[in-house]
């Protein structure tokens, strides 16, 4: 089967309280995400904005927030920059935990959804099949006006 | 980021069709009728299916007689194991800054 989730993991020469700072403030996110600059409103629905010089800016959803313990959100990985709100269905969902592990950090990402993201990907190809349907009708109509015109 | 992926998750989403490409996949090649001979659906619901893993470029058709014959291209899964792969050396390097923006203190 198709892999629904990839997940990683990373132990940290540094305290949780460090690692939850760098993966939860803009001013962190934009730089290891993003790559310039980030908002974020760390609240469970609350929005956030990644940018890149490059690609433009994406949307994200805050989920969870359990300070020093886990942190998700959603995004809309293949949207295109300044893409639309990520719902399900058009994003995966990130999610960090952090683990005390002595002195260090153990932190873990999960990031899930792609098979929920081909069920819309679906939909969208049924919507795009519709409107081809409905352009070859319309054309065919066209071809028989054309012809009555023309006999 | 592009996803060339996209339609192949969409393809593969559903088990039955997974099966039906697993099925094509073992046998080299199949109809509709002779793949839902082998699965517990209908004909019908086989020609669905293979026409989504068609639209995906998952399996392509030859037609014979009244029967169209499916063989599976392998290309677009390979995309999808290396897309998948991307995805992951993206958030080890991710994992990388952050530990190196931690441990500098």
């Amino acid at each position: 089967m198709v892999p629904n989730q990839i997940e990683r993991e990373t132990v940290i020469n540094a305290p949780v309280e460090r690692v939850w700072e760098l993966i939860t403030e803009a001013e962190h996110l934009g730089r290891w995400f993003g790559d310039a600059g980030a908002e974020i409103d760390l609240r469970p629905g609350g929005a956030m904005v990644l940018r890149w010089s490059e690609y433009g800016t994406s949307r994200g959803r805050v989920v969870a927030v359990e300070p020093r313990t886990r942190f998700s959100y959603r995004w809309a990985p293949f949207r295109e920059p300044g893409g639309e709100e990520p719902v399900e269905g058009n994003s995966t969902l990130v999610e960090f935990t952090l683990q005390p592990d002595g002195d260090a950090t153990r932190l873990r990402v999960v990031e899930s959804g792609f098979a929920s993201l081909a069920t819309s990907a679906e939909q969208r190809a049924k919507n795009f099949n519709g409107n081809s349907e409905g352009w070859a009708h319309e054309t065919g109509e066209l071809r028989e006006y054309a012809e009555k015109v023309a006999a | 980021m592009s996803a060339p992926a996209e339609g192949v998750f969409a393809a593969l989403a559903d088990p039955t069709r997974w099966r039906v490409l697993s099925l094509l996949a073992e046998r080299g090649e199949g109809t509709a009728t002779s793949l839902a001979g082998e699965l517990p659906v209908s004909r019908v619901a086989v020609v669905k299916h293979l026409a989504i893993l068609d639209r995906a470029g998952l399996v392509k058709g030859r037609r014979e007689g009244r029967e169209v014959r499916y063989t599976v291209r392998t290309e677009p899964l390979g995309e999808t194991a290396r897309w998948m792969a991307g995805i992951a050396s993206q958030w080890d390097a991710r994992l990388a800054a952050i530990k190196r923006m931690a441990e500098e203190g």
